[in-house]
């Protein structure tokens, strides 16, 4: 994909101030029905991706003690000299809620964007 | 090598590290004149600063001393006290993090009013605000305490007047602009301080490869002599080569072999001498063998252990979100943007943290298993650079390590500070920098008797009923203000007074000085020392329920508020809140 020729973009000096920007904007910042609905849909959105990923993160976590007490040979074998329970709990635990952090803020802004374009977008 | 040079040379680094921690304080703090700088640091605050800030106001005594402690006690299962301290800040970041900053408010409080626009709401808030930093506020003075008892012998009550007066000073300087900087420059501080004695540790651990899985009790190298000053019941496998002086099971013993193996109870007073490569006693309750301990599920003491997991993991994991302190720092970003980014870099930086208390639990079994005799484990980081590594090297990295503590009590209590003083200040005085100056003043003083009289338990845990107390109250209070329209200020007040009646019941009955073990198999004792299975959904469901039945008391303004809160800065719906404003 590197050669080629690059991708065609469109060049605005300038946004058109089109009637259709102000009046989504303005339906938003006024709470007009219509708007009030796009706020609705934007919170339930941001609210559905973090209980998604925290429902993620429980049933990890969970499963680690219920895993170790459900096979104990498991959690009592090693792993590079490290006990898997312990190789679990003091370390991977960690890049874990990370990733899922990152994931997050990747996700929510993105959501973000979209609204903003749904919002401002041309006719 | 003497135990004065040792004492000189910690002394020394202590004050360097309160003078330091002043001189950055005046230093960030000097263009602070308007009430904006004291209580938000004129939200300008970027996301990687208010990340090392955060941390550093987060990493308190129970994260440098306590974990360590509670590791080397109780192995495995203390692993999940750092793990929803850091999971804290993911439930932070999910839920409460980006809504909270673009909702433009200066405190908990004040986030009340804008939502709800009670001032009965506001008051009732202001008080559960003011009354967690204070509970939080005592193990960070006892801690103080502590150090500088075991460290330089001080008296116990030296360490909680000092830390008072040095947060008091800065606070009072400089407000959050003056903290900003002193909470970002003790993250880095307490990193080095835990991070260079665990490394030389492992380092040592590595060369020799004792084993920690065995199974025996841990064993001490050469002769120990532990004097015991509470009464205290130990747990000994192998009686061999323990000698006690004092009270043994209630009779005056000199000089006496413990008689078998089993509980025996320790009066206060006794010593007790262990021969080199004698097994130690471990306190009752904690697991004693090597194999017990690397095993899971053993609890950490009393019953019930998998029901005391999930109490931790529910109260750590939503605790974060309430903890005011943690909160107003968010307040201090530019956008609701720069907010994700910072809860995430907090994520970051406390995983990195956490490594070294972890490993100094770990080796604390090796290299001073005494501690585990009184069961005064949370002075294990502080001891044992100098047991483990002998000469000039061991001392340095004795007082490196007093250093980090002494910073760790320094950041979180000047953070709990501004957040009393900023409740206080606004919501009973008239919002002032004067005002703002008094009540720091008085929020200072306030927690010194409770840190003096309230009966020591592990740091952690104390801490750990803090966040309980914290879950059970701010958390829903903030999750459903933000993502719920239904809430009403009835429902609001009846939840947290439901939550914060239990949680705080619990934890006085337990800071008191708990309840009997053996009363109905052990569970008032478990619920009492680990509330929030009960008061977080119990919280939850009176605030709901309660506001279902005012539903007629919904602000009329809710949809606005709601757009306010969600919607990106750049649709220009944001307002920022101004004191008296």
């Amino acid at each position: 994909m590197t050669s080629g020729r690059p991708p065609r973009e469109r060049v605005v000096l300038a946004h058109r101030r089109g009637a259709r920007i102000v009046r989504t904007r303005v339906e938003v910042q006024e709470q007009t029905e219509v708007g009030d609905a796009l706020v609705r849909g934007l919170v339930r959105a941001q609210l559905g991706l973090a209980l998604r990923l925290a429902a993620v993160v429980m049933c990890a976590i969970v499963s680690i003690p219920v895993g170790g007490s459900l096979f104990p040979a498991l959690a009592a074998s090693s792993m590079f000299g490290i006990r898997v329970n312990w190789l679990l709990l003091a370390v991977l635990v960690y890049p874990l809620l990370y990733g899922v952090g990152r994931l997050y803020v990747r996700l929510a802004e993105q959501g973000e964007r979209d609204f903003i374009r749904v919002v401002d977008e041309e006719p | 090598m003497t135990g004065s040079v040792s004492a000189a040379l910690t002394a020394g680094a202590l004050i360097v590290a309160a003078v330091a921690t002043v001189a950055v304080g005046v230093y960030g703090g000097r263009r602070a004149r308007t009430t904006s700088d004291f209580l938000v640091a004129s939200r300008i605050v970027g996301p990687r600063w208010n990340a090392a800030a955060i941390s550093g106001e987060y990493l308190s005594a129970a994260s440098f001393l306590g974990v360590a402690g509670l590791v080397a006690k109780y192995g495995t299962d203390a692993l999940w006290y750092p793990i929803g301290f850091t999971a804290g800040f993911l439930g932070l970041l999910l839920f409460v993090a980006a809504p909270l900053r673009r909702s433009g408010a200066y405190t908990v409080p004040d986030f009340t009013d804008f939502r709800l626009g009670s001032a009965r709401l506001r008051t009732v808030t202001m008080l559960f605000v003011v009354v967690i930093c204070v509970l939080y506020l005592v193990p960070q003075y006892q801690g103080a305490g502590l150090t500088l008892n075991i460290l330089l012998g001080l008296p116990v009550w030296i360490g909680p007047v000092a830390v008072a007066a040095i947060i008091i000073a800065n606070v009072v300087g400089g407000g959050m602009r003056s903290i900003t900087f002193v909470q970002a420059f003790q993250y880095w501080l307490k990193l080095t301080a835990i991070g260079v004695p665990a490394i030389a540790l492992l380092a040592l651990f590595v060369a020799d490869r004792p084993s920690l899985g065995g199974p025996l009790p841990p064993t001490v190298g050469q002769q120990t002599t532990v004097a015991v000053k509470t009464d205290v019941v130990v747990q000994v496998d192998a009686p061999t080569g323990v000698t006690i002086t004092g009270t043994l099971d209630g009779r005056s013993v000199h000089d006496a072999p413990i008689p078998s193996a089993g509980e025996h109870t320790l009066g206060a007073g006794t010593a007790l001498t262990l021969a080199p490569g004698a097994a130690t006693p471990v306190v009752a309750g904690a697991p004693s063998t090597g194999t017990e301990w690397i095993g899971s599920s053993g609890g950490l003491g009393g019953d019930h252990p998998l029901y005391q997991l999930l109490a931790i993991i529910v109260a750590t994991f939503l605790g974060a979100m309430g903890l005011p302190h943690v909160q107003v720092r968010f307040y201090t970003n530019p956008d609701g943007r720069a907010a994700r980014r910072t809860a995430l870099a907090v994520i970051a930086l406390l995983s990195l943290f956490y490594v070294f208390p972890t490993l100094m639990g770990v080796f604390a079994r090796l290299y001073v298993p005494q501690l585990l005799i009184t069961g005064t484990a949370d002075a294990a980081v502080l001891l044992m650079p100098r047991a483990a590594i002998a000469g000039p090297a061991g001392q340095l990295l004795a007082a490196l390590v007093a250093v980090g503590a002494i910073a760790a009590f320094l950041a979180t209590s000047s953070g709990l500070l501004v957040s009393i003083a900023g409740a206080l200040a606004t919501d009973v005085l008239r919002g002032r920098v004067r005002d703002f100056r008094t009540a720091a003043l008085i929020g200072g003083v306030l927690p010194l008797p409770l840190a003096l009289a309230a009966s020591t338990l592990e740091l952690s845990r104390n801490v750990g009923l803090v966040f309980a107390v914290a879950a059970s109250t701010l958390c829903p209070l903030l999750v459903l203000g933000i993502w719920w329209r239904g809430l009403t200020a009835a429902g609001a007040i009846c939840g947290l007074v439901a939550g914060g009646a239990v949680s705080g019941t619990a934890a006085a009955l337990t800071l008191a000085g708990g309840i009997g073990a053996d009363l109905l198999g052990g569970w008032p004792a478990a619920l009492a020392g680990y509330p929030a299975v009960v008061s977080v959904p119990l919280a939850f469901v009176t605030m709901i329920v309660a506001s279902r039945l005012t539903r007629g008391a919904i602000p009329p303004g809710t949809a606005r508020i709601f757009a306010r809160m969600h919607l990106p800065e750049r649709l220009g719906m944001s307002v920022e809140r101004v004191p008296g404003g």
